[in-house]
């Protein structure tokens, strides 16, 4: 095995921590018009992701910074070619870091009404477009010889990677409410648990049909396996959810997204992003990568600091343990 | 195609916008964060309220200025690939490797522990809570390093070679570019200046509040910490300005040509107090100069030769091609004077105001807190100094929160605009860096999007600071003052549903 393909199993695994736990945060975000009642109910939603959306999203920008050291012309192609959908994500993902902060810290009505919209919106578009964005690296696009993207904005929406879009806005939805029905107490915890089950069927239908449809165009045994155990974890996590496992119902949620996401990097494999005009094009894990001595570099920096980022994020976690409910919430704000 | 509205130069506006808007929160990211850390180690080591009611009170103006840092922050290293593609590919081995670096190392560090920060009040004992503020010092000072050594790579590239059958930059000394004498120095200065920006931020919010005799405790503290802050991390400052433009003396000889309008090659050289000048002809029509100036600050004799931009240009012309290797001129020669100015105005109001405030002597009367402290000035023995003389320093003192803000934005604008028509200097040209297939169209989008959005952002930022800063230090609750003994929180069952010490 050449180190370009432990970086590739690597940027996998960023992406896999980044939609396990963003994810769940961009669940809870759209929970947040789904699920809660009022305004109270909103702002317990927003504090069981309080402490740690934060530390969620540097998933996506270690991912980003990889990619561009190790697979500079992966980086460069993908970025430029898909310039519009990030630009949409880059202002979602602006608008709502600062609404999570700015969003108590006036009283007015409508100062919170506007940035509790604000948390909605910018939840629910990056989890919807990160699935297309992705269905489209798997299916290919127009990639030319000078590895530039030619195609268009709206080369972008097609069904498939529009199919992958509902996938990911449904799966991260029933991640965060498995999520929430596993950090709350009282009421909320009920009805997220109820909610937990509609949501995990519609997204058990949805990403079957989009799973199977990339296993049929792409794959092989081995994605095939991968396929299975995330429709297993998916029934899984729906079983314990009902029997008020919450604990072993998030698990088996985030197996589902751990699973998925192999699939679709090693459909993807060797190919980083596959051409559709001409296969002779494709961006390939050699001849989009670094250099082997950069690799060596890179791989040292992510062996040692890779374990101690997984040490101290789930020491927070393991630090809010406890449930939260509406009368951990002073009546201020 | 018109030039001013060529992707080329949209996308080095959009670079420019977004860069300079960023850099706003940065130096108060950076030194805040040590600032309240030090404050909550106060509190936890004497137990004095003060410290801690400065600590939540500058806490909170630290985290609404981080929340603009890191949502800012995100787009920087996003636009490399959207808006520069070829550079991404071009030098992505050498460039990359330090911005994963920054996110693996220090950038994952900063946001897990300022969200235990933040949530951890009730969650948290008291030394443990104060740790994690310094870890977040740390992250930042971190980040900061692999950021710069990245953009000194640009600034002046090493251990590197191109190969000859890609067309590619590729690494071959990552511990030079990590340890070269450009970075070194350039972080240096970056971070120092960052202490003074942090520290006239400080004075100036406190002299709000001393103004009006208001939270004279925590008001008092801030006051002296902010000046010491800023005065040293001036002086600091000018001493690495100083390190670092004779490293660009010996590296980018046209950035510093262009700084000081110097046309032609002289020795000794003078330095110029005003310019103003004929770029096409190449000199100057109007020149105020101190002779032999511009030798010392070079290269620390009056005598030596400095090298004039008409000069350069020949050589750069020589070693590289036919072309104009000059930068924009009047930029140049304005934003390095606009960046000493306004960091030496903010010096000299902290080293005025540290003056005033010598032990025991006090602005105004009012501000006494003990019984035998003088209400008076040093400059008379017996009598105060009048009251529209202080008022002004108060006035001034709220001024100088701009001042290194600016001096900073001028001093990014002076470093990146005065490397061109380079990208990397020497190696690769701006024109050659951008990507190909983004269109005119987009890139003009997504400047007016972004430009728009932090317009709006830049206001709601400011009102919000603004209402905070007036709100004062909060009064303290039992809570606050009784922290948890045990990671997680005590568990006392009488306390299951206390509401939480902090929420969102």
């Amino acid at each position: 095995m050449e180190l370009y393909d432990v970086w590739f199993i690597l940027i996998a695994v960023l992406w896999t921590g980044y939609f396990f736990l963003e994810g769940f945060d961009f669940g809870v975000g759209v929970l947040t018009k789904v699920l809660a009642r009022d305004r109270k109910e909103r702002r317990v939603l927003i504090n069981t992701i309080g402490p740690v959306w934060d530390g969620n999203e540097v998933w996506l920008l270690t991912a980003g910074g990889a990619t561009f050291a190790a697979f500079p012309e992966w980086y460069a192609t993908l970025f430029s070619g898909f310039y519009l959908p990030l630009l949409l994500i880059l202002v979602a993902l602006i608008v709502r870091g600062v609404a999570f902060e700015y969003r108590h810290k006036r009283d007015e009505d409508r100062w919170q009404t506007n940035w509790e919209h604000a948390i909605f919106w910018t939840s629910l578009l990056p989890a919807f477009l990160w699935g297309v964005a992705f269905g489209n690296i798997v299916r290919g696009v127009a990639i030319d010889q000078e590895k530039e993207y030619v195609g268009g904005f709206f080369d972008l929406l097609n069904p498939y990677a529009l199919l992958g879009g509902l996938v990911t806005l449904t799966l991260f939805t029933f991640h965060g409410a498995v999520f929430v029905a596993l950090k709350t107490v009282g009421d909320i915890r009920v009805r997220a648990r109820k909610l937990a089950t509609g949501v995990g069927l519609v997204t058990a239908v949805l990403a079957v049909l989009w799973l199977g449809w990339t296993q049929l165009e792409k794959g092989d045994a081995v994605s095939l396996v991968a396929m299975l155990a995330a429709a297993g974890a998916l029934v899984g996590a729906i079983a314990m959810n009902q029997r008020g496992r919450e604990g072993w119902a998030f698990a088996l949620s985030g197996v589902t997204i751990v699973a998925a996401v192999a699939m679709l990097f090693l459909t993807l494999f060797p190919n980083v992003m596959p051409s559709t005009l001409n296969e002779e094009w494709s961006l390939t894990v050699s001849n989009a990568s670094s250099t082997p001595y950069t690799l060596k570099i890179m791989t040292w920096c992510a062996g040692i600091a890779t374990p101690l980022v997984l040490l101290y994020q789930s020491w927070t976690y393991w630090v809010f343990r406890k449930r939260i409910g509406t009368q951990h919430l002073a009546d201020v704000h | 195609m018109d030039i001013a509205l060529a992707p080329e130069t949209l996308a080095r506006w959009q670079f420019g916008i977004t860069t300079v808007y960023h850099f706003l929160f940065v130096p108060l990211t950076i030194s805040l964060a040590s600032l309240v850390a030090g404050l909550e180690t106060a509190w936890v080591r004497t137990g004095k309220e003060k410290y801690l009611r400065a600590t939540k009170f500058w806490g909170r103006l630290f985290l609404i200025n981080i929340a603009m840092g890191v949502v800012t922050g995100i787009v920087q290293e996003f636009q490399f690939g959207m808006n520069w593609s070829d550079y991404s590919r071009f030098v992505g081995d050498i460039f990359g490797a330090p911005l994963a670096f920054e996110a693996l190392i220090a950038f994952f560090f900063e946001s897990t522990f300022i969200g235990l920060w933040i949530f951890g009040w009730d969650k948290l004992p008291k030394k443990i809570h104060a740790a994690c503020m310094w870890m977040v010092a740390i992250g930042t000072v971190l980040s900061a390093y692999f950021i710069l050594a990245a953009n000194s790579w640009m600034q002046h590239p090493v251990g590197y070679r191109i190969n000859e059958e890609s067309g590619r930059a590729e690494l071959t000394d990552f511990l030079a570019v990590l340890t070269q004498d450009t970075t070194v120095v350039v972080v240096f200065h970056t971070l120092t200046a960052a202490f003074l920006a942090g520290g006239a931020f400080m004075v100036g919010i406190a002299a709000v509040h001393l103004r009006r005799g208001r939270h004279l405790p925590e008001m008092r503290t801030s006051l002296r910490l902010g000046l010491v802050t800023l005065v040293v991390g001036g002086l600091l400052t000018a001493v690495s300005g100083d390190r670092l433009s004779k490293v660009m003396y010996e590296q980018q000889p046209m950035k510093m040509a262009s700084a000081e309008a110097l046309w032609d090659t002289e020795a000794p050289a003078p330095f110029s107090v005003f310019a103003y000048g004929d770029v096409d002809e190449g000199h100057n029509k109007v020149a105020i100069e101190i002779p032999g100036l511009l030798s010392f600050l070079a290269h620390s004799d009056l005598e030596t030769e400095v090298p004039g931009i008409n000069d350069v240009n020949e050589d750069l012309r020589e070693q590289y091609g036919p072309g104009d290797y000059r930068p924009n001129i009047p930029v140049a020669y304005w934003g390095f004077r606009w960046m000493i100015g306004f960091g030496m105005v903010s010096f000299a109001i902290g080293v005025v105001g540290l003056y005033l405030t010598r032990n025991k002597l006090w602005l105004a009367p009012r501000l006494r807190t003990t019984e035998d402290e003088k209400p008076r000035l040093a400059l008379t023995r017996e009598r105060e100094l009048g009251a529209v003389l202080t008022g002004w320093y108060w006035k001034l003192a709220v001024l100088t929160i701009g001042f290194p803000l600016l001096a900073s934005s001028w001093g990014w604008i002076f470093t990146e605009m005065a490397r061109q028509p380079w990208v990397v200097y020497g190696v690769l040209r701006t024109e050659d860096a951008v990507s190909p297939g983004v269109t005119q169209g987009e890139v003009l989008l997504s400047m007016s999007v972004f430009t728009l959005l932090y317009a709006i952002l830049a206001v709601i930022e400011v009102k919000l600071l603004v209402k905070y800063v007036k709100a004062g230090p909060p009064e303290l609750t039992e809570a606050d003052l009784n922290p948890p003994t045990k990671i997680g929180g005590d568990d006392d069952d009488a306390d299951a549903d206390r509401p939480m010490a902090f929420s969102y």
